[in-house]
């Protein structure tokens, strides 16, 4: 256990932003401008229908190109000086308490800036073709501008509150769309459902924010920074338990997963934007930006630790078992999360390689979800891969773009993943061996699924239904394809001579040097085997046997707990719903029978006034009148004979 | 302009509806005439509040003596709480007028309506009774008002709305006058103890002043309390809220619910922690399990109901849980809090009962399991409920977040345990918006026939309605700050007659030098 950093390795860093000036005083208009186009699409109605999705496509653009600015801007500064704030207003103001909504740029929040509006932007210009047919396009758009300016504000915001805004606002742009189709049941049901679960990690985010206001009085980074060291562990552990519960909720951490297959109901692009790249690695954002606190929380680091790796394996299992190409894709997010969590968790060695594999992450797998979805596109909105086969020459943009995303995420050498997950499984290895050994098994259990997944999509001989006809997809859709690709073979430039660790050093501290047992290169050749057994086991089952084209039924206890995501809602239903119901019947009953009739039967609490009343009840309303004014002479009456 | 502006206020809106009962019943002109009057008492009421000034207390002062010998005056005064409230009434009056400007047209299950030209006269009585109960600074004066106002609420819930209204009429008033003779007791022994004290008075100021005996304040303080909580409602006198409110149309229970069921908490502020601060900080543990279960019970209740009036009925009970429980943790951040949830929950529910009444009325069933797939049919219109049902889950960006909030985080430093229970509402709450919305709204759209109302999306009316409703959601919830001006200014006050102040931070001052001493090793 060597992540006790906070208690003499290394100094916790303290945020000192100076104010906004120059490009960077132009940080409200990242937030102000997909703002903007929600706010003219949902108001312009019908009217912006036919430009709507290309203004809702430019100003994300804009907060791009202004955040690449800002990063040109913060690089050329100093170190110390890579950190500024903006306050825009008062948002409340009471008592003692203070809560501006202020902005902060600094080395992490405009890493984000960059993945939230770069990725976005690609995935707003690959709706243009996706949602072309859909009547109701506009407010699709519209709500992708929602959450842009919701994630941007839950990344820039400089206090926890503001945090919290976004937090919510996110949250209500993913119930939004994952109901997008809500004229099908199963997709209001999962909008609610997605809304509810992350409810129940948000009531740790606001227990949280009542522990900082009781601690501290202040919600504020930078504040918090300062004071932290003075809090109790208790305290401290507390908080860093409270927020990670936030954190589940958010990133689909186990127990609180159960939310995401079900979020892929939501049309595609959402899937890669929202539920892939940006939205559900808050929670990570949330531990990272929080490493003040955690660093002093060991224990509150170790359920981290904990809960990610059951996550690591948990979405992997999951996206083994799966037909369904999103529901595949998005068991594998889940598992993904857990390893950017288990990275956080490990304190000051990880942060840097969390923020890594998550911004490579948000590139693979951003890639692969508009992949399936052009394959949807292709294959008239079937999702099941035993429906597929064969498709590399249908289409074949789709397949090479896939395939980057592919090498990416099982950790190819050279590519992304590569880079930023095998620094994740050396960091746990070296820090926490049992974490370490369940993220190397996890990796392998990546190749697995993720190599069957080609198999049965690209490869193969083709299954498909009659009267479908695969096709590639418009340019429109390629093209941010192609780019996310690139990024997804590229993103490990990152990390070339260190870079993302020196750039995150002065928000995450700076890691001790930390022995290695064996050389580096050992941990990345142990690695490397792992993930060709488990692509060689899917090679063995999904590419030299034929796919059957419905899925085997007589299959082992373990591969059917799999396709029931490992009972996740069975577990819900029985320990939650189902006593939920119990108790909400109950208490109805409870309300009819018994409160009720103890007040309205006069028997017992009013005693002889409510039978009076009672007797009182002919109905008309002159009576009524009448004991009003009954009642005010009488109080007269009183008080004069109280008076003489 | 020296005006005696406070009873202008009052007795505008009681002209209106004399003047609306008393004019001739052609066309729709009663009804122009009582909104007409209401948006006069709204610009009276923005004149008000353009000459109130932060941090002078009580303003705008008028007293009349009215019997001498009992120290009865006729007695106006306007502080930050009351401000707010006048504010809060003179908005929704006017825009429950124009919602409800062809209710009485709809019969729902073929009782009959009363006239338009009742309806809107007794809105405004019930505005001038309302705009005299939130002034009043005269115990026995505030005492009469708060009974009147049953008299034109009587008569709007009995005589609008579906079968069954009498009924629930009847229980209503029930309820209310049960709680109102409870008080009436408090009321006298007041004078009493007034009396005892030297020459009686019923002035507010005086009565604050006065050094109360320990033992009889705590009775007088549980009249007055229970009279508060029937009417605000809390757990277990609130069995009176869901069944009225699922019977009167929704433009009277916003009256009720969002301006009158205030009173309850107005009162306590004003009457309970003003005139008993000692016998309130001992009661405080009784009333913040009170609270505490009316805010898990309200939710819990609201998820299991399938008529959607009942439902947002017991969505208050929640929200006066907390609203009690923000006044009764005694701090600022907790009655601020409180204060301006006062005004945000009167904003919020009366949006989603305006709304949920424009989609009652056109599909002809409260039910939610016999509405569905409405959203296809009439997007504005579903849109406009999710914007309702999103405030009143407390979604940040929107106003009722910030009072929330305020509440929790001062329940939270109360004690953390009491923060713990209340925080499960925003869990509950979300299932019970969520949910409804999903089985009315959601779905494939349902089979109408030909020229059903419910094809039709909002008409302008209905929109400019709840419009300035919307605007305030979301206007406040980002600038919530002038709001949380006046309730800072008058819970300030108020902590500092109770004796109160806030707790300080555990951590305040930086642990610098630990931190650069550890830096060091």
């Amino acid at each position: 256990m060597h992540y006790f950093t906070a208690d003499g390795h290394a100094a916790v860093p303290v945020l000192d932003p100076s104010a906004a000036d120059g490009v960077t005083a132009l940080l409200w208009l990242v937030v102000a401008l997909p703002l903007l186009g929600a706010v003219v699409l949902l108001l312009g109605g019908r009217r912006t229908d036919a430009w709507g999705h290309w203004l809702a496509t430019a100003l994300p653009m804009g907060s791009f190109v202004l955040s690449v600015l800002m990063l040109v801007d913060l690089m050329g500064r100093d170190e110390a000086e890579r950190s500024v704030t903006q306050h825009l207003w008062t948002w409340l103001s009471v008592g003692d308490l203070d809560v501006g909504l202020d902005l902060l740029l600094d080395p992490l929040s405009v890493l984000f800036l960059l993945l939230i509006t770069g990725v976005g932007s690609l995935i707003h210009v690959y709706s243009i073709g996706y949602m072309s047919h859909d009547p109701r396009r506009r407010r699709f758009f519209a709500y992708l501008n929602l959450f842009v300016a919701a994630m941007l504000t839950l990344v820039l915001s400089e206090n926890y509150l503001g945090l919290f805004l976004g937090w919510e606002g996110v949250g209500l742009a993913s119930y939004l769309l994952i109901g997008f189709w809500q004229h099908k049941p199963s997709a209001a049901a999962a909008a609610k459902k997605a809304f509810v679960i992350n409810r129940v990690g948000d009531m740790g985010l606001a227990l949280a924010l009542g522990l900082m206001f009781v601690t501290f009085g202040t919600f504020s980074f930078t504040e918090v920074s300062a004071l932290a060291s003075g809090a109790s562990s208790t305290v401290l552990t507390a908080l860093g338990l409270l927020l990670l519960l936030g954190a589940a909720g958010k990133s689909a951490q186990v127990p609180l997963q159960a939310w995401l297959l079900d979020a892929m109901e939501g049309p595609t692009p959402v899937s890669a934007l929202i539920h892939a790249a940006t939205m559900v690695t808050a929670g990570v954002y949330l531990v990272v930006r929080s490493n003040f606190i955690f660093e002093r929380a060991p224990h509150a680091q170790t359920v981290v630790v904990v809960v990610a790796t059951v996550t690591v394996l948990w979405g992997a299992v999951i996206g083994c078992a799966k037909d369904d190409i999103k529901k595949a894709l998005a068991g594998s997010t889940m598992s993904q999360i857990g390893y950017m969590m288990l990275a956080a968790g490990l304190g000051v060695y990880g942060y840097a390689f969390a923020i890594f594999h998550l911004i490579t992450h948000g590139f693979f797998k951003a890639n692969m979800f508009l992949g399936a979805g052009s394959v949807m596109h292709g294959m008239d909105d079937d999702v099941n891969m035993r429906h597929y086969g064969a498709l590399r020459k249908a289409m074949p943009v789709t397949f090479l773009t896939f395939a980057m995303g592919y090498l990416a995420i099982i950790g190819f050498p050279l590519f992304s993943g590569f880079w930023s997950k095998d620094k994740i499984i050396e960091t746990a290895l070296v820090e926490n061996p049992v974490a370490g050994v369940c993220a190397l098994v996890g990796a392998g259990v990546t190749g697995f699924y993720m190599t069957r997944l080609m198999l049965m999509t690209f490869l193969g001989k083709q299954r498909w239904r009659d009267g479908v006809h695969p096709h590639e997809s418009p340019s429109v859709m390629t093209g941010p394809l192609v780019v996310l690709a690139a990024l997804s073979a590229l993103g490990g430039v990152l990390y070339l001579g260190g870079w993302i660790v020196d750039w995150l050093a002065p928000v995450v501290g700076e890691a001790p040097e930390h022995e290695l047992p064996v050389p580096a290169i050992v941990y990345t050749l142990v690695t490397l085997v792992v993930v060709a057994v488990g692509v060689a086991v899917a090679w063995a089952m999904f590419g030299r046997r034929e796919v059957p084209d419905t899925a085997p039924e007589k299959v082992s206890p373990f591969t059917t707990a799999a396709r029931h995501d490992l009972y996740g809602d069975a577990i819900n239903d029985s320990l939650v719903v189902g006593p939920g119901r119990g108790v909400t019947r109950g208490l109805v009953a409870l309300d009819e029978k018994v409160v009720d009739p103890t007040f309205t039967d006069g028997a017992s609490v009013m005693g002889g006034v409510g039978q009076v009343i009672k007797r009182l009840q002919t109905g008309y309303v002159r009576s009524y009148a009448l004991s009003v004014l009954a009642g005010a002479v009488l109080l007269l009456a009183a008080l004069l004979v109280v008076n003489l | 302009m020296d005006l005696p502006w406070l009873t202008l206020l009052v007795a505008v809106p009681l002209v209106g509806a004399l003047a609306t009962a008393l004019s001739p019943r052609s066309g729709r002109l009663p009804q122009q005439v009582a909104l007409g009057f209401s948006l006069l008492t709204l610009v009276l009421a923005a004149a008000v509040a353009l000459s109130w000034n932060l941090g002078e207390g009580m303003q705008l002062t008028e007293t009349y003596a009215w019997i001498p010998a009992l120290g009865v005056h006729l007695a106006w005064g306007v502080d930050g709480l009351g401000l707010l409230m006048v504010g809060l009434t003179a908005v929704l009056v006017p825009v429950v007028l124009l919602a409800a400007w062809r209710d009485t047209e709809t019969d729902l299950d073929g009782v009959g309506q009363g006239s338009a030209a009742g309806f809107a006269a007794l809105v405004m009585a019930l505005e001038g009774l309302s705009m005299a109960v939130f002034l009043a600074t005269d115990v026995f004066l505030f005492y009469l008002v708060f009974e009147a106002t049953l008299i034109p609420a009587y008569f709007l819930v009995g005589g609008y709305g579906r079968a069954g209204r009498s009924a629930a009429a009847i229980k209503f008033l029930v309820f209310q006058l049960g709680g109102g003779l409870v008080m009436l007791a408090g009321v006298l022994g007041l004078y009493v103890v007034s009396a005892q004290a030297g020459s009686p008075s019923y002035l507010l100021s005086d009565l604050m002043a006065l050094d109360i005996p320990t033992e009889a304040g705590r009775w007088l303080f549980a009249a007055f309390f229970v009279a508060f909580a029937v009417k605000a409602p809390l757990f277990p006198v609130h069995t009176w809220l869901a069944d009225t409110t699922g019977k009167a149309t929704p433009a009277t229970s916003v009256l009720l619910v969002s301006v009158l069921d205030k009173i309850g908490t107005f009162g306590m502020l004003r009457f309970c922690l003003g005139i008993f601060p000692e016998a309130s900080q001992w009661a405080t543990p009784v009333v913040v399990a009170l609270a505490l279960i009316s805010i898990v019970y309200g939710a819990v209740l609201a998820i299991g109901q399938d008529d959607v009036l009942r439902l947002i009925g017991l969505t208050s009970l929640s929200h006066f849980g907390f609203i009690v429980l923000g006044i009764f943790v005694f701090s600022t951040a907790g009655g601020s809090g409180a204060v301006l949830y006062m005004v945000n929950h009167g904003v919020g529910t009366a949006a989603l009962f305006l709304v949920a009444g424009y989609i009652t009325a056109r599909r002809g069933t409260t039910s939610i399991r016999e509405l569905g797939g409405q959203e296809k049919v009439t997007p504005v219109m579903s849109a406009m409920l999710l914007i309702a049902g999103l405030a009143t889950l407390s979604l940040p960006g929107l106003s009722p977040f910030v009072s929330e909030f305020l509440v929790l985080i001062a329940a939270f430093q109360y004690a953390w345990w009491v923060g713990a229970i209340a925080v499960t509402a925003i869990v509950l709450a979300a299932i019970y918006i969520l949910w409804m919305y999903q089985r009315s709204m959601t779905g494939p759209p349902p089979e109408l026939p030909e020229g059903s109302p419910a094809r039709r999306d909002l008409g302008v009316r209905e929109v400019v309605a709840v419009l300035p409703l919307m605007v305030a959601l979301v206007g406040f919830g980002f600038f919530p700050q002038p709001l949380l001006d006046a309730s800072n200014d008058y819970v300030g006050d108020l902590l500092t007659h109770v004796g109160v102040t806030d707790e300080s931070p555990t951590v305040s001052a930086p642990a610098a030098d630990a931190s650069a001493e550890e830096g060091e090793h």
